[in-house]
């Protein structure tokens, strides 16, 4: 018998690691834009060359899958090489030994159901569906299309106040985005095939830290062109819509039912995220812009609508989504059982709670839940636990948000489902009763919890916050005859509003017209941002308010062009050399966690400089110098 | 103003200039495929790779901004030979046998790719060499499209998005192939297409094309530089003229076109000078017998002035009127009202052109 060795089998088994660390960033950082037929050709080749060589259809099968489906993506194919396709990867996926082979087939059956338009427009059509073709992946990425290698390069030359207006020229928040955007624009980051996504958000900070937005005047307006637009909700879309309305030359109106302007910038973000004279900076630049009157205090209801929709020549309708979800579950009457919402927006208008001595309990996985556990913390806590149904990794919360609470010493209670409060005599709630839970099946793509063969367990709780969502108060638009569905209002993609069927007196239009309904090309209502989406991010409601601004000023008829006034600096040779990525630094946790100061620490110059220097200027190189390499509409 | 060296020599450029630029300043030749000045900057094919001191990988002169004290390198043995692997790749895709050879082209003689592969001592591709054939796209009157040899530089989409701004001639895409979307193949006519040219004129290779090319071949004609007949606007075009005759226009760089032309100026300005039905001599009527019969021009000139002074003597100058052909041009048609106003005794003139 020959003598053992301890080598590893495969002698290259742990250099290939370093390089499949490369192909899965490359894979991570597959460009925005790109050919779906090519992304699942790109699989199945991974497929393909990873069999063993035993079986016939996986060795034999995939390989000619892979030929098959090139012939589509190249438009060469006809409707019976599709059908070959299809019945080759049936029976690959049926017959196959291993995941190697069925997995690779059924990905592409299921690719081939999901994306049924794009082969039939490589079949009828010669060529891909509109649309499809690369662009800058972080301007893409970015809802409001925010051009990201601009302010970048100006950062890097010091012209912090150029890079705060090149934001501005499509977000009018730099000061909100840079402290609390969730940062899509990072996510394809083509720096990632490098090392990693260049910190996008972290030299936005920078820029908005060095030259705070009310320092910096906006591009100049548009001449007055004596037309009106209501904005009825003062959060970041309806403020965007006002901002580019009146660079326009518009006169906004902005009615806001709370004391102050902001949102859920100020009544949903806890100010450790965002500190408040930091928001104000933004709402300071926004109400330079032009003519904008601030009507605080004011909620809208049916009646005041109907006047509003009669007298303003457009509306924009953007009061997000203020109603905190209620558990159906027994005791959510209990003193002591709150929303998220209800907590978040007192605090909002510095009606700070003092829960010293109290033990709190968050019910909910996303970034609200992580708000309330960290603002527990902040307003004196003894123990403050977040109890998720799911288990950690699947909370949406992200991912830096659960982890700095847990370091300011939040317990994660997962996989357990509440299932009632309990009160004391007295009607104050005492704990919360959970079901504990296993996690199961994947079901639409995530994997969902079931109840465990467990006991019943009970969380002492003097305070439960509900966390669990938020829902839209669609009631007053209802009454004037907008269409709402599952929660939210309608409106079309040019977020044009959706009207009720029934045009009638009862619809309220024409009420508020006091003539006959208006054709639906002639109504003034436009509705964006939470309330048309559901609870979303600040920068999709920031981009909604900039698409209606743009629709509204082509609805009255103008074509505005608004001026950016900055020159965008040349790009440097791409710093191909691999850095690791700079991160925002955040106070230590056992002493941010005692106050409402802001967390995060400031960038030095000397890390912002070499940050920028990541920045691949996709805007130059590559697709971004083609026709069409550019999504931006400014 | 940045200073910067190109092999060796000083030059001071403006801020924001390229390589490129400070290279032609200079004299210095770099070769170029994809880049046109204004029209198309998408710095594509490599062909005007330089090297620069202290970059370690040689970049496009065509959209590398000068820098202060930029040491460039034109001629370096690693520049030239990346050149030369492009344009490989660049022929490879092009094909050497896409229309029966070059010299079945319409572009041969004229064509770029061809220019500077010879420049560049490319004789051939080590690459394996494309030979598919998809067809050729020549519905539209005026213009074909023949993918076969588009080496999809892109300055056509450039010319007609960039340069013209009439945003019809597209890049597409099929799957990871990038396709040139052309409107010239059935269904022409639903297009926003005005048949400009201006895609034809930028590109390089054979395959964007004025089918009115076929009836010539560069080295056969001349060019004579005019002022374009038809509107205001004096836009400068080349007639190119082959024994005699005008068989194509070509937008030259004037002051109010800059190398641009409509469909008009590039195609419908010149055809009549040699219609066979054109009018060659001055023609009188006979009286007896009614008919138009040529004349010398001093005998119908005579004929002319003679008769307009009798009836301008007899009925007064407003009996007559001026009316000028539009294809005149502004100098000629100044010089007609003024004939009218001070021979004829009339301000009554006027001139069709309005086109």
């Amino acid at each position: 018998m020959a003598a053992l060795s301890i080598a590893p089998k495969s002698k290259d088994d742990a250099r290939i690691a370093r390089q499949l660390n490369r192909h899965a960033r490359r894979v991570e950082a597959t460009p925005p834009g790109v050919c779906p037929l090519v992304a699942q050709l790109s699989l199945l080749r991974d497929g393909a060359a990873q069999t063993c060589g035993k079986c016939v259809p996986c060795r034999d099968g995939l390989p000619q899958l892979v030929a098959l489906l090139e012939r589509v993506a190249a438009c060469e194919a006809c409707e019976d090489d599709v059908a070959r396709l299809r019945a080759l990867a049936e029976m690959v996926r049926d017959t196959a030994d291993c995941a190697i082979g069925y997995e690779a087939a059924e990905a592409l059956l299921a690719g081939m159901d999901e994306f049924s338009a794009e082969y039939e427009s490589h079949l009828l059509h010669g060529a891909c569906r509109a649309g499809v073709g690369q662009s800058v992946p972080c301007e893409t990425l970015c809802p409001a299309h925010v051009n990201a290698p601009a302010y970048i390069a100006l950062v890097a030359e010091g012209d912090y106040a150029g890079a705060v207006n090149m934001v501005r020229k499509d977000n009018p928040f730099p000061t909100a985005c840079a402290l609390v955007c969730e940062h899509p624009c990072e996510e394809r980051c083509r720096r990632l095939l490098v090392d990693a996504p260049v910190n996008i958000r972290g030299i936005k900070k920078y820029a908005v830290d060095q030259a705070p937005a009310d320092t910096v005047p906006p591009a100049p307006r548009s001449v007055d062109t004596a037309r009106t637009v209501a904005v009825i909700g003062g959060g970041p879309s309806g403020l965007t819509c006002a901002y580019f309305c009146a660079l326009m030359g518009h006169r906004v109106t902005v009615f806001e039912a709370r004391e102050q302007l902001g949102g859920m910038l100020r009544y949903g973000i806890p100010s450790y995220r965002f500190p408040r004279e930091r928001l104000d900076e933004d709402i300071r630049g926004i109400l330079g812009s032009g003519t904008i009157t601030v009507r605080c205090g004011e909620r809208i209801g049916a009646e005041e609508l109907r006047d509003i929709v009669g007298t303003y020549h457009a509306v924009y309708v953007a009061v997000g989504a203020q109603a905190g979800k209620r558990l159906d579950i027994e005791g959510m009457d209990a003193a002591g059982v709150m929303s998220a919402v209800e907590m978040l927006g007192r605090i909002g208008d510095g009606d700070y709670p003092d829960f010293a001595g109290k033990k709190v309990v968050v019910v909910g996985g996303g970034n609200v839940a992580m708000d309330c556990a960290r603002t527990s913390v902040r307003a004196g806590a003894d123990e403050v636990s977040v109890v998720y149904r799911r288990r950690k990794e699947d909370m949406t919360a992200l991912p830096a948000e659960v982890e700095s609470a847990v370091a300011e010493g939040v317990e994660m209670v997962t996989l357990e489902a509440p299932v009632a409060i309990e009160a004391d005599e007295a009607g104050r709630c005492a704990a919360l009763v959970t079901q504990p839970q296993m996690i199961g099946a994947v079901r639409g793509g995530r994997p969902a919890p079931v109840p465990a063969d467990k006991p019943q367990r009970r969380i002492e709780a003097d305070v439960v916050l509900v966390a669990v969502g938020q829902d839209v108060e669609c009631a007053p638009f209802e009454e004037l005859g907008l269409s709402a569905a599952r929660g939210r209002l309608d409106a079309d993609e040019g977020l044009r509003a959706v009207w009720a069927a029934g045009d009638g007196e009862e619809a309220g239009v024409a009420v508020a017209c006091g003539v006959a309904p208006a054709p639906a090309a002639l109504r003034n209502v436009f509705v964006g941002g939470d309330c048309q989406t559901g609870p979303a991010t600040a920068i999709r409601a920031i981009a909604a308010g900039k698409v209606a601004a743009r629709n509204i000023d082509e609805f009255l008829g103008y074509h505005h062009k608004l001026r950016c006034e900055v020159r965008v600096p040349d790009p440097r040779p791409n710093d191909r050399a691999p850095k690791g990525r700079v991160e925002v630094a955040e106070r230590p946790a056992r002493e941010r966690k005692r106050d409402f100061a802001g967390v995060e620490l400031e960038m030095t110059r000397e890390e912002v400089l070499q940050e920028c220097g990541r920045c691949l200027r996709c805007d130059c190189f590559g697709p971004g110098s083609l026709e069409g390499g550019r999504v931006h509409y400014a | 103003m940045p200073n910067i060296t190109v092999n060796g020599s000083a030059v001071e450029v403006e801020e924001g200039s390229t390589i490129l630029a400070a290279a032609q300043k200079l004299g210095v030749r770099i070769p170029t495929l994809c880049h046109l000045e204004d029209v198309s900057a998408a710095a594509s094919c490599r062909v005007c790779v330089v090297d620069v001191e202290g970059v370690d990988h040689p970049v496009p002169a065509c959209s590398t901004p000068v820098r202060e004290g930029m040491a460039v390198t034109t001629d370096s043995p690693r520049a030239e030979a990346c050149r030369r692997t492009a344009l490989e790749l660049v022929l490879a895709d092009h094909g050497l046998d896409s229309t029966n050879y070059c010299f079945s082209c319409k572009k041969n003689g004229a064509c770029e790719l061809q220019d500077v592969c010879r420049e560049l001592g490319v004789t051939g591709s080590s690459f394996e060499v494309e030979r598919r054939r998809e067809p050729v796209l020549d519905a539209n009157p005026f213009l074909s499209y023949d993918p076969n040899l588009c080496i999809r530089c892109q300055r056509c989409v450039g010319a007609c998005n960039a340069a013209a701004r009439n945003h019809t001639l597209v890049a597409g895409k099929r799957g990871t192939r990038t396709t040139i979307e052309a409107p010239f193949g059935e269904g022409w006519r639903a297009t926003d297409c005005e048949s400009c040219g201006n895609c034809a004129q930028a590109c390089p290779t054979g395959a964007l094309t004025e089918k009115r090319r076929a009836s010539y071949r560069s080295w056969e004609t001349e060019r004579v530089r005019t002022t374009c007949p038809h509107c205001g606007v004096g836009c400068q075009l080349d007639l190119v003229v082959k024994d005699g005759r005008i068989v194509d226009a070509e937008a030259a760089d004037g002051p109010s076109n800059r190398g641009l032309l409509c469909v008009k100026g590039r195609s419908a300005s010149f055809d009549f000078v040699g219609a066979p039905d054109r009018l060659t001599t001055p023609l009188v009527r006979n009286p007896a017998t009614g008919k138009l019969e040529p004349a010398a021009w001093d005998e119908a000139l005579d004929l002319v002035a003679r008769r307009f002074a009798e009836l301008r003597d007899e009925h007064g100058g407003e009996a007559l009127a001026a009316f000028a052909c539009s294809r005149s041009t502004n100098e000629d048609i100044y010089l007609f009202q003024k004939m009218a106003r001070a021979a004829f005794h009339t301000n009554n003139v006027d001139c069709c052109a309005r086109v």
